[in-house]
């Protein structure tokens, strides 16, 4: 009997044990890397070192040109993994106060996430306004909160609508201005036998979120001035006409519920499985990367302006795109703010970034370029898509506000998403469940919701 | 899976049974200083026990004793988290999904372990090893490798499914289809394992048992049925105390095969799951910790009611 007892209890033991012995692989592995060995070598021995983790594909290249130019700092470079890893292991050094590095790449929405942890240094205490005429302001809105300004930004994602041409042309579509055209496409090709015009993505709700602001819904109204208190609008009817018209789309099999990001969906894309994909400015550097538009897809690409819902009143919204945030275990701040607000702002690296497709530049240098703007993007097929569609995106973008516990948000929106997809839920009744569900989530964190 | 990986691996009931009869060492006790070099001998294992068990268990328990808002700080909540758990519709759906699982998952493995240990018992060619081999191959793939390769296999776009039914091939990770996706990748894990075990117990029976049975005119299947699955029901008991466990403590497959699931698996969808989620994507470590704790406290009543209903049956415990 007592034996039992053990093996009842052991039993139990160990799965108690999976959480907390994760915790220590990540806080291990965190402090190892902030200290530890540099992806690229310090060039100035003498000078202090700032640690930064960051993942974009060229981070080597523009660490090398920011050491190489640099005499009083150096930067140790740390690929602690892309997003949402990243994330995870900044998370775990935030919650352990110790571990994190001293400068962070992170993507824009997920900034209020850390700053309401106090996990981010406000920049406008070290000189953050020096740069803020390098962005434009919709930019800036994105990393301040009031007064406060929790990053420097790199790149955005202004919204766009790539097309594949072939099959445009072989259904006789023109590119949809309006969402009642893109519906209209939709039942074209679908009438003609045709592939998906598009998709609804579960697990990356945030382009789903940018088109219901598109909308004129404002989701969240935040201020970390003021960190306890919030305003949640998730079932506005502007965003319920965006969400139900994509739900609607969802129903009559005119797109894919394909998740996205993943093998399947990329296979997909470049099998002409799609004839859109709406997504960001950094899109295309993204699919080449995952080797669309080498093969078969070759030249097919195109890319249009974000159908609208009233064109008379075009609005742009922005998916992604990351900055430079100052962590508060950073050791000396006004060094690492430094080093926030210089790495991947010199030309040589803004250059290489978009040349290679990394990132669409945010920086009203590159922005205003002639270079910049007279690129034949070689994927699109020569098309100017910086002039035609990103840089018009991205300067009328005005910004805007995200959650304050948005991985949260995020995952509770993909089951909402993976229910609509399903056929379980209107997109209306969606949001009015997210709504009672981030409400019901605020004040159990405490939050005072007005 | 912490719990197969760490357990004991009994090779044979028949041992368990033997050393059971106890030893005499009354006489050496009453010298000095031997309690001291046994602790020393104990030394390295609870020196690891304590350090990697004990205490993260111990730390983990006064976390989940505080509740940490994001507007408001951490705070003292005593048992606030527990209620919170035992009342939590995303806990008690995922810890719901995990008995249905059990109790589809672990017949199923236990079905194919015990029909190929008792053909592979049977056999005594040179095949019979290959195929034991091949049968244990599964559990050697680390879990995490499995189901990245089963997601492969799942593919609608490039799986084998594809290639065989086209265009209308299953998404085995569909909402409908999943539990029974899940299921064949689970089997097939540990199937091996728990074949090699059974397999282990069958080679400790005495065959002059089945010479006798012959000659009293039983046929294979009723050795098999009456003497064999009998003689090794203890090595089926703590089959089912491992499968028990590790169901109820499901994590790898469903948190490797979530992102390509089409949001069919979500991030609450095993208790193990939620609490990983919670503690490193959502920041609640002190609420994971609780959860984690409610999910041991489940484990506990779930397999010491197991044990007390084999109490009979279940030798290797005695």
């Amino acid at each position: 009997m007592n034996k039992k007892l053990m093996t009842a209890l052991f039993g139990a033991g160990t799965v108690m044990t999976s959480v907390t012995a994760c915790g220590g692989g990540g806080d291990g592995e965190a402090a190892a890397s902030g200290g530890g060995s540099c992806s690229v070598p310090i060039v100035n021995e003498e000078a202090p070192v700032v640690s930064v983790w960051a993942w974009y594909p060229n981070m080597k290249t523009v660490v090398e040109n920011f050491n190489d130019t640099h005499t009083d700092v150096q930067v140790c470079l740390t690929n602690a993994g892309q997003g949402a890893d990243e994330y995870a292991k900044f998370q775990t050094a935030v919650s352990a106060g110790r571990g994190a590095p001293d400068v962070i790449m992170l993507e824009t929405d997920t900034i209020p996430v850390f700053a309401l942890q106090e996990a981010l240094v406000d920049l406008s205490e070290y000189g953050a306004s020096e740069v803020e005429g390098n962005f434009g302001e919709g930019a800036w809105r994105d990393v301040s909160s009031g007064d406060a300004v929790y990053g420097i930004p790199i790149d955005g994602g202004p919204m766009a609508m790539m097309y594949r041409q072939d099959i445009f042309d072989q259904y006789g579509i023109t590119p949809p201005t309006t969402w009642d055209e893109y519906r209209a496409a939709a039942e074209k090709l679908k009438a003609a036998g045709g592939p998906l015009m598009g998709d609804l993505p579960a697990n990356v709700p945030a382009p789903t979120v940018a088109l219901m602001q598109q909308n004129g819904a404002e989701p969240w109204t935040y201020d970390s001035a003021n960190p306890t208190e919030l305003e949640i609008d998730l079932n506005s009817p502007e965003s319920k006409e965006v969400l139900d018209y994509w739900a609607g789309l969802v129903e009559d099999g005119l797109i894919g519920t394909q998740d996205q990001f993943t093998t399947e969906y990329i296979s997909g894309a470049i099998n002409g499985d799609y004839a859109t994909y709406i997504s960001a400015a950094w899109a295309p550097g993204y699919l080449t990367g995952a080797g669309a538009g080498e093969g078969a897809d070759a030249g097919t690409w195109r890319v249009a302006p974000l159908p609208q819902w009233d064109p008379a009143n075009p609005v742009s919204v922005n998916w992604g795109g990351s900055v430079l945030a100052v962590t508060s275990q950073a050791e000396n701040p006004e060094l690492a703010a430094q080093v926030a607000k210089e790495l991947y702002a010199d030309e040589p690296s803004l250059t290489d970034g978009w040349t290679s497709q990394t990132i669409f530049p945010l920086n009203q240098s590159v922005l205003n370029s002639q270079e910049f703007i007279d690129h034949e993007s070689e994927f699109f097929d020569g098309q100017t898509a910086n002039k035609d569609v990103y840089i018009p995106a991205a300067n009328a973008y005005e910004g805007s506000t995200y959650s304050p516990f948005g991985t949260t948000f995020y995952a509770q929106f993909t089951e909402e998403i993976a229910a609509i997809n399903a056929g379980e839920k209107t997109g209306s009744e969606a949001l009015d469940d997210l709504q009672a569900e981030m409400e019901a989530y605020a004040e159990q964190q405490g939050f005072t919701l007005n | 899976m912490a719990t197969l990986d760490t357990a004991p691996r009994p090779v044979s009931p028949a041992a368990g049974a033997t050393s059971a009869t106890g030893r005499r060492g009354t006489r050496r006790r009453k010298r000095r200083g031997n309690g001291l070099v046994g602790w020393l001998f104990l030394a390295p294992f609870a020196v690891v026990f304590l350090l990697f068990l004990v205490g993260p268990l111990l730390y983990a328990f006064y976390l989940s004793l505080f509740t940490n808002g994001l507007a408001t700080g951490e705070e003292f909540a005593g048992l606030a988290n527990y209620s919170r758990a035992f009342t939590d519709p995303a806990f008690l759906s995922g810890v719901w999904f995990v008995v249905r699982f059990a109790v589809l998952v672990i017949p199923a493995q236990m079905l194919v372990a015990l029909l190929a240990a008792l053909v592979l018992d049977s056999l005594t060619t040179r095949f019979a090893k290959f195929s034991r081999l091949m049968i244990f191959v599964p559990y050697a793939i680390p879990a995490v490798i499995g189901a990245v390769l089963w997601g492969f296999l799942y593919s609608p776009n490039f799986g084998p499914l594809e290639q065989l039914f086209g265009e209308s091939a299953p998404f085995l990770l569909s909402p409908d289809n999943l539990f029974y996706g899940l299921t064949n990748v689970v089997t097939w894990q540990w199937a091996g394992y728990y074949m090699i075990i059974i397999y282990a117990a069958l080679q400790g029976i005495d065959p002059a048992i089945y010479e006798a049975a012959r000659m009293d005119g039983a046929k294979a299947w009723q050795i098999a049925t009456r003497i064999k699955i009998p003689m090794i029901s203890s090595a089926l008991v703590l089959i089912l105390v491992f499968a028990v466990i590790g169901t109820l403590q499901f994590f790898t497959e469903p948190q490797v095969l979530l992102p390509i699931s089409n949001g069919s698996i979500t991030t609450d969808i095993t208790p193990n799951v939620y609490a990983f989620n919670l503690a490193f994507r959502f920041a609640q470590f002190n609420y994971a910790s609780a959860i984690s704790f409610a999910l041991g406290i489940v484990v506990f009543i779930g397999v010491y009611i197991f044990l007390f209903l084999t109490r009979k049956r279940g030798g290797f415990l005695k």
